[in-house]
């Protein structure tokens, strides 16, 4: 029994498909875990070693490396507010700040209501637009504090809906149909090359 | 006055609101490149690459065409692209990415024909959520006009483009850890020799890697020919690039100018580009190239835009980032702060970087919060040259990749340019700003 919806396992089964190796599937995989749980599972992660054919704790191991990875639970609407460099001159640590009391959590922490996390994060290369504001890894520039409390406002209502979908940063990515490469002949084509190359160096 | 008479080789196309579509694409030019390409024989298509002299946008500089032509002797089975930008205040490939995934997939089909590489992965940042939607649907495009899969636009070449997303570790820009991460594992840079993923690369077979903004060159390099691109700049700097412009300017954004060409001052003051300070504000210090890469003082402003020029004067031009701090700014509290981040982001296998960092972090927090000492200075100074012994540029290595001797330039020109101002926070028991 599948622990993905549906649509989900087709998705993931397609992903898997891509790559010359299971394996390398482990990070879209785990992005599709956080689109239909919000974070990584126990259910989810032994999914993602059933379909890379790893176990639970090397999923496990792999994910935590990675920051965009939750390993609890976290709210609908992930906040992040980058602190570096470029977002500290414009005033990112006051509107990390800032957030942390409009949000009534902790950096790091979820909002009681369960609708907020928020965290610092590092650069998130928009930095014309410092500081630097992301909901779901969607940026939404809002550089000063009261466009914040707007868009706190607007997500609550549901008016980014549009603009700020729920989690997964592939939720809105689709391989679409189309001429493919077979990987069979992909493969063999690398098999040839392989053997070209081989004879070549054999000869001097 | 900046020299702003050169071609947008890399970022005309989005002059137009609609520059990410297929549509505007194609009606600008799209693929017309890649058509000529393909009528070329692949060695050639290399060679005007060569002959452009086109040096790697990623960071470190390298020579593309030389990355290839290791290559070109024995077979390689795969190219991979390095859009995983994350090097602090560097956001162009954000920019490429976002504005332009056609440009940036037609470059890769280029790239892929010159190699005679069957399989691509474009490997991208998991927070660019947009831009792994643009470059996907630009994927989606590319098949559907015959553009990319079986026998493109009739030729007998076949290629296969997977756009792969990253999820948040800085460290995966470093290319044999971007190549861990496309195969699954945890982002750890491998031990070097080999230097190159040519050697061994991803699944142990000769790779290619290559930046964003490198592939997205090539159209303009195939279509008017590698000397026209080698023409525009000076010296090893050749053809334009794209500066992204940040901190305390008028005008952040980013920038395609000619390479040496424009200095410093040209980039943050001319009027078409960074329009100045904020009024009454004089610079302090200038970031060129990322964090990674020691400080500039006022004094050289004056310098080109240039690979060698900046090299010279013992920093780096880097990923193209420039950060400008003003007087109004806290040195101490930018320096903490960009020591917090590679303490945060070190894969923690190597023990200069993953103790030093940390030591560093806890000393420099304490000066600018409160409890700093006048002898941290020179125990700072220590700590930077335990990581990279000699303080030279470029750095010592002690580490497997670069990240560990990267930590020291914030430290080690912010104490160097500044020692008043820290003198000033051990005086007054923390930041005299707040």
């Amino acid at each position: 029994m599948s622990h993905f919806r549906v649509e989900l396992r087709q998705r993931a089964e397609e992903l898997v498909a891509l790559y010359p190796r299971k394996r390398s599937a482990m990070l879209p995989l785990l992005h599709l875990v956080q689109e239909q749980d919000g974070y990584l599972s126990e259910a989810g992660i032994a999914e993602v070693a059933e379909l890379t054919g790893t176990s639970p704790a090397d999923v496990r191991g792999t994910a935590a490396f990675y920051d965009m990875f939750h390993l609890e639970p976290v709210g609908k609407y992930v906040v992040g507010i980058c602190t570096n460099v470029a977002c500290l001159l414009a005033g990112g640590q006051e509107l990390l700040e800032h957030a942390s009391e409009t949000l009534g959590c902790a950096v790091g922490a979820t909002s009681d209501d369960h609708l907020f996390t928020l965290e610092e994060t590092e650069c998130l290369a928009d930095c014309d637009r410092a500081p630097c504001v992301q909901v779901n890894h969607r940026y939404v520039r809002t550089t000063t504090a009261p466009d914040f409390d707007a868009m706190i406002a607007d997500l609550r209502e549901g008016r980014l809906d549009a603009d700020v979908p729920a989690h997964g940063t592939l939720i809105r990515v689709r391989r679409s149909g189309g001429l493919r490469v077979s990987r069979e002949e992909l493969a063999a084509e690398r098999a040839s090359a392989r053997a070209e190359r081989e004879a070549r160096e054999a000869k001097g | 006055m900046a020299v702003l008479s050169a071609p947008r080789i890399v970022s005309a196309r989005a002059e137009y609101e609609d520059s990410h579509t297929l549509a505007r694409f194609l009606a600008t030019g799209g693929n017309e490149a890649l058509r000529k390409a393909l009528t070329m024989h692949p060695e050639a298509v290399g060679a005007e690459v060569d002959a452009a002299s086109l040096l790697g946008r990623g960071g470190a500089g390298f020579p593309a065409g030389r990355k290839w032509s290791m290559l070109r002797k024995s077979a390689i089975s795969y190219l991979v692209v390095n859009g995983d930008e994350s090097e602090p205040a560097t956001f162009k490939d954000h920019f490429l990415v976002e504005r332009d995934p056609h440009q940036l997939v037609e470059g890769v089909t280029i790239a892929a024909y010159a190699l005679q590489v069957s399989q691509v992965f474009i490997f991208l940042r998991g927070e660019f959520a947009l831009g792994l939607e643009r470059v996907q649907q630009a994927v989606n495009d590319a098949y559907e006009t015959g553009a990319l899969g079986n026998k493109i636009f009739g030729s007998n070449f076949s290629l296969d483009v997977v756009v792969h997303p990253g999820a948040g570790a800085y460290i995966c820009g470093e290319e044999t850890s971007l190549i861990e991460a496309l195969e699954g594992k945890r982002g750890f840079p491998r031990i070097k020799p080999p230097f190159f993923p040519a050697v061994t690369g991803l699944y142990g077979e000769p790779t290619v890697v290559n930046n964003v903004e490198t592939m997205s060159n090539l159209p303009w390099i195939v279509l008017n020919g590698g000397a026209a691109f080698a023409a525009l700049g000076q010296g090893r700097s050749t053809g334009t690039r794209l500066f992204a412009l940040a901190g305390q300017v008028n005008r952040p954004g980013v920038y395609e100018i000619e390479m040496a060409k424009n200095t410093f001052r040209d980039l943050i003051f001319d009027p078409a580009l960074g329009g100045g300070l904020a009024p009454g504000r004089s610079v302090k210090a200038i970031i060129p190239g990322g964090v990674s890469a020691p400080w500039f003082s006022p004094q050289q402003l004056d310098v080109p835009l240039g690979q060698d020029e900046v090299a010279e004067q013992g920093s780096m031009l880097g990923s193209g980032s420039v950060v400008v701090l003003d007087d109004s700014s806290c040195v101490v509290r930018a320096a903490w702060r960009i020591t917090k981040f590679f303490s945060r982001e070190s894969c923690g296998q190597c023990t200069p970087c993953r103790e030093g960092s940390g030591w560093i972090e806890r000393a420099m927090y304490r000066l600018e919060h409160g409890g700093g000492r006048e002898e941290d200075l020179e125990l700072l100074l220590d700590l930077c040259d335990n990581i990279a012994p000699g303080l030279t540029w470029p750095p010592q290595q002690t580490t497997i990749c670069v990240l560990g001797p990267s930590i020291p330039s914030s430290v080690n020109s912010a104490i160097t340019m500044f020692r008043d101002d820290f003198l000033a926070h051990v005086r007054h028991g923390g930041c005299p700003h707040d």
